[in-house]
């Protein structure tokens, strides 16, 4: 008989030594649109995914919106089996190499982890990027059987991340897909919002290849609401679903907005990642060389802003009204940017822009905020202090604080419901609007989001449709 | 890829581009306008629509030649194609049964003017078109107005046909014909827009406006297209391009126009020329 006590001795002691990812340091990398993160080399990814015990009830799994088999892709990673690891993740998750880089996943898959409370949870999001990369580096991609095609027709609007999941699930189930974009790349903000350094357009633009040869016909430079209307392209397709994404930028009403050198963070961002700015004039869209330039808000696409900045050889400052630990970008993103020289100015809040006889902005008045009782969200309430106010100079404002759905295809679409801030209104479950035979999901639906709810309840929306397809 | 159709300078610097877009020439009004790029690297430009085939699936654009996209638009062949025509963007004009209606046009805007014209007379309104120009030489489709139009005047800055002078001029050429127009439509290039309404604001007659502020995507993502109407910022792809010309900023409008002047020079400075190229970088 052996002691079950002793037998409990001799398992493997818990190894909760995180392994790090290696990084372009600081001062190399704020000079460079090079990606920050480099990836883990194989050995190293294996020593991370032989540290997960294999949760037989995985938490994991329950907080990721795609519940991809966390324990089975990273056990397969563990034994070098790497082409099984990969084969596992598709089951769940047609964008890996996007996820592991921008999933928040200190919120979701690790934030559950078992190991969490001793500080060792596993590096998911790093193991899914490790196996993603992995096959790209392979060369060439498996493309998976189709079901028998089934002769209807959908159509998807937007070709951002909910878009692309919708159209790589449902053209595998044997139906014919097309994408209709606005813009002249496929990806959203994969594309046109998220910078190089952060996530290379050449992994979007994989996947977007990977979609073209499953089949799915990609249609860019069509903007459904004016090339087409919704109620047009269903005399043609049998179901529609909208993916058009949060794409109107918020101002603050801040006197002297239109100063030139104020811009939106989309434009700030669109000019340099869909247009290629940092390459002007190889690439034709100009952009200005700004010597201070001062973002407001504190949220990721803020980061975005203030580290796309500074490698452009400017003075970069985030402008936040609350303090450090409200600032809602993730963690790492905050890191990375003062590490890499973006300096915060919290408690501060702009009230006017300035301008210089030109028309550009100069200056911009501001106010010292202190925190107050917390508000509806639980983040304690910044209150202005009266008579606080101070100037700084600048020579350009980002202003980075959020976005809505644009309006144009609910204007455009007779029947279809919106609710608030002009998000279109679903069946959670199904994700099914109030239009006949129309579907919508992510930042549409949600309001500005994250990739992976995006992906996750686009998923949700192409099993309804195959449903109502096949039905 | 969109194909190029016909290519030609129409007068000095004005060139004619028609191309292949059944798409846009679909759903085409008038006072909408197109997103084109003249080649993968390049940048989106916004060019109204000067005339449409649906049938044939054509969009005609006419454009000055004034910086590094038109310049590159200009040198198209027939038979090549561009990456982008993207549209039809914006509102269209509105049109309705006004009375008498002045279509005010120079520069690119005569062109964009004309859809604009046969539209106003197709709704049984009387059609006076004027084209202002520097001189009589840069007049492009006169026939073509002609023919949409009760009356056509013209104002040239030399004299050479019609009234000397600009547009300041329409208080004494409308009190010369006898006219009072129900509503003044003026497009082209910004000064025409702003002086044409500075003058109609006194005699208090409705003056609509198609703006022309620097755009990127046109479909009210970017907001780099913000004007300021009555106080109010509207993006001008989405809620415009046509405005109320009495209520716009338009200093704020010519300042925002200026935002790229400094970079736009620089690829007009760089030769495209393989030998110009490794001679600059002495080689
Ligand atoms: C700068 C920035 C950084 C971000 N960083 C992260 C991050 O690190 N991690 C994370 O998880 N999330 C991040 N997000 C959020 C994330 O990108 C979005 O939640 C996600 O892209 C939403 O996907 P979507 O498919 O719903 O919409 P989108 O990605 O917005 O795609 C919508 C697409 O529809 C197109 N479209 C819109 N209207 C029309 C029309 N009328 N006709 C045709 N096409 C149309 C648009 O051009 C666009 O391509 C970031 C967002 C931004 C802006
Ligand atoms: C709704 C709209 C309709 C227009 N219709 C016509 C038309 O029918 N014919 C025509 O000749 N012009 C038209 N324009 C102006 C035209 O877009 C610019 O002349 C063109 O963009 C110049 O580009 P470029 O690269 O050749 O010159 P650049 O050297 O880059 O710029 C020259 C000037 O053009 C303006 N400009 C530059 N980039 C843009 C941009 N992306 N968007 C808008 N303006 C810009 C700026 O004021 C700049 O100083 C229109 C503009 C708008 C907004
Ligand atoms: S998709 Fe996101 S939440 Fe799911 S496992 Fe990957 S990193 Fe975690
Ligand atoms: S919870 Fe952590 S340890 Fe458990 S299976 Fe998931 S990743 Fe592995
Ligand atoms: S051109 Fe981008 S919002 Fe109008």
């Amino acid at each position: 008989m052996v002691d079950p006590k002793k037998k409990k001795k001799k398992k493997k002691p818990l190894d909760l030594n995180r392994r790090a990812m290696p990084k372009q340091a600081p001062e190399v990398r704020s000079h460079n649109f090079g990606e920050v993160a480099l990836g883990y080399p194989a050995a190293l990814a294996i020593e991370e995914a032989k540290r997960c015990i294999q949760c037989p009830k995985p938490k994991c799994v329950d907080n990721c919106p795609v519940e991809i088999n966390i324990p089975g892709f990273i056990k397969a990673i563990a034994e070098g089996d790497f082409a099984r690891g990969i084969q596992i993740m598709k089951e769940k998750n047609c964008l890996p190499a996007v996820c592991g880089r921008v999933c928040p996943q200190e919120e979701q898959c690790e934030e559950v982890c078992v190991l969490v409370k001793k500080e060792g949870q596993i590096a998911v999001g790093r193991l899914e990027r490790f196996i993603a990369d992995w096959e790209a580096e392979q060369g060439k991609i498996e493309i998976p059987k189709k079901a028998p095609k089934t002769g209807k027709k959908v159509a998807v609007v937007g070709g951002g991340p909910a878009g692309l999941t919708v159209a790589g699930d449902l053209i595998q189930l044997g139906h014919e897909v097309t994408i209709f974009e606005a813009l002249h790349k496929m990806g959203g903000v994969l594309i046109y919002g998220i910078p190089e350094f952060r996530l290379p357009k050449a992994i979007v633009q994989r996947e977007v290849d990977y979609l073209g040869a499953l089949g799915v016909e990609l249609v860019t430079d069509f903007v459904v609401g004016k090339t087409r209307t919704v109620d047009s392209i269903l005399d043609e397709y049998d179901v529609v679903f909208v993916g058009s994404g949060a794409g109107l930028p918020w101002f603050m009403d801040v006197p002297g907005e239109n100063l030139n050198g104020v811009y939106s963070a989309n434009e700030y961002l669109t000019r340099m990642n869909l247009m290629k700015g940092f390459l002007f004039p190889e690439y034709h869209t100009p952009i200005k060389e700004h010597k201070r330039v001062m973002v407001m808000g504190g949220g990721n696409v803020a980061m975005d802003c203030a580290r796309t900045a500074l490698r452009l050889g400017a003075e970069s400052r985030i402008i936040y009204r609350r303090s450090r630990s409200e600032l809602p970008a993730r963690l790492e993103e905050i890191e990375n940017a003062e590490e890499e020289g973006v300096i915060f100015d919290f408690l501060t809040n702009p009230v006017k822009y300035i301008g210089d006889e030109n028309g550009w902005v100069k200056e911009i008045e501001c106010l010292r905020m202190e925190l107050g009782e917390p508000d509806s969200s639980g983040r304690r309430r910044p209150v202005p202090m009266e008579g606080s106010n101070f100037i700084m100079p600048a020579d350009a404002v980002v202003c980075a604080i959020g976005n809505s759905p644009n309006p144009l295809i609910a204007a455009t679409t007779p029947g279809l419901e919106t609710g608030r801030g002009g998000t279109i209104k679903v069946d959670p479950e199904t994700m099914k609007t109030s239009k006949d035979r129309v579907w919508a999901a992510g930042d549409v639906v949600t309001g500005a989001a994250t990739v992976i709810l995006a992906m996750g309840e686009g998923r949700k929306a192409a099993r309804s449709m195959h449903q109502f397809l096949t039905a | 890829m969109f194909k190029v159709v016909a290519s030609r300078m129409i007068v000095p610097n004005m060139h004619l581009l028609t191309l292949e877009a059944p798409n846009v020439a679909r759903e085409a009004q008038p006072g909408q306008f197109v997103i084109l790029r003249a080649e993968e690297e390049g940048e989106r430009i916004p060019l109204s629509i000067a005339d449409w085939d649906a049938d044939l699936g054509t969009v005609t654009v006419i454009f000055m030649n004034v910086g590094s996209t038109t310049n590159r638009l200009a040198a198209l062949q027939r038979e090549t194609s561009i990456p982008t025509v993207v549209g039809p963007l914006g509102n269209a004009t509105e049109i309705e049964k006004y009375g008498t209606v002045l279509c005010v046009g120079g520069c690119y805007g005569i062109g964009s003017m004309f859809p604009i014209a046969r539209a106003l007379k197709e709704k049984g309104n009387r059609v006076i078109t004027l084209v202002e120009g520097r001189s009589s030489y840069l007049f492009y489709w006169e026939e073509r107005l002609k023919a949409v139009s009760d009356k056509t005047i013209q104002i040239t800055r030399d004299g050479t046909k019609g009234y000397q002078g600009h547009i300041s001029r329409l208080p004494d050429i409308l009190k010369d014909i006898d006219e009072k127009p129900d509503r003044v439509i003026i497009n082209g290039c910004t000064f025409l827009m702003k002086r044409g309404s500075d003058v109609t604001r006194p005699m208090e007659i409705d003056t609509w406006v198609s703006l022309n502020p620097i755009m990127i995507d046109g479909t009210g993502m970017c907001g780099v297209c913000r004007v300021s109407i009555g106080g109010e910022t509207k993006f001008a792809c989405v809620d415009g391009p046509d405005f109320d010309g009495h209520q716009v900023n338009w200093d704020e409008l010519l300042q925002r126009r200026k935002t790229y002047m400094t970079e736009e020079v620089v690829p007009l400075r760089t030769s495209r020329c393989e030998e110009h190229r490794l001679r600059a970088q002495g080689k």
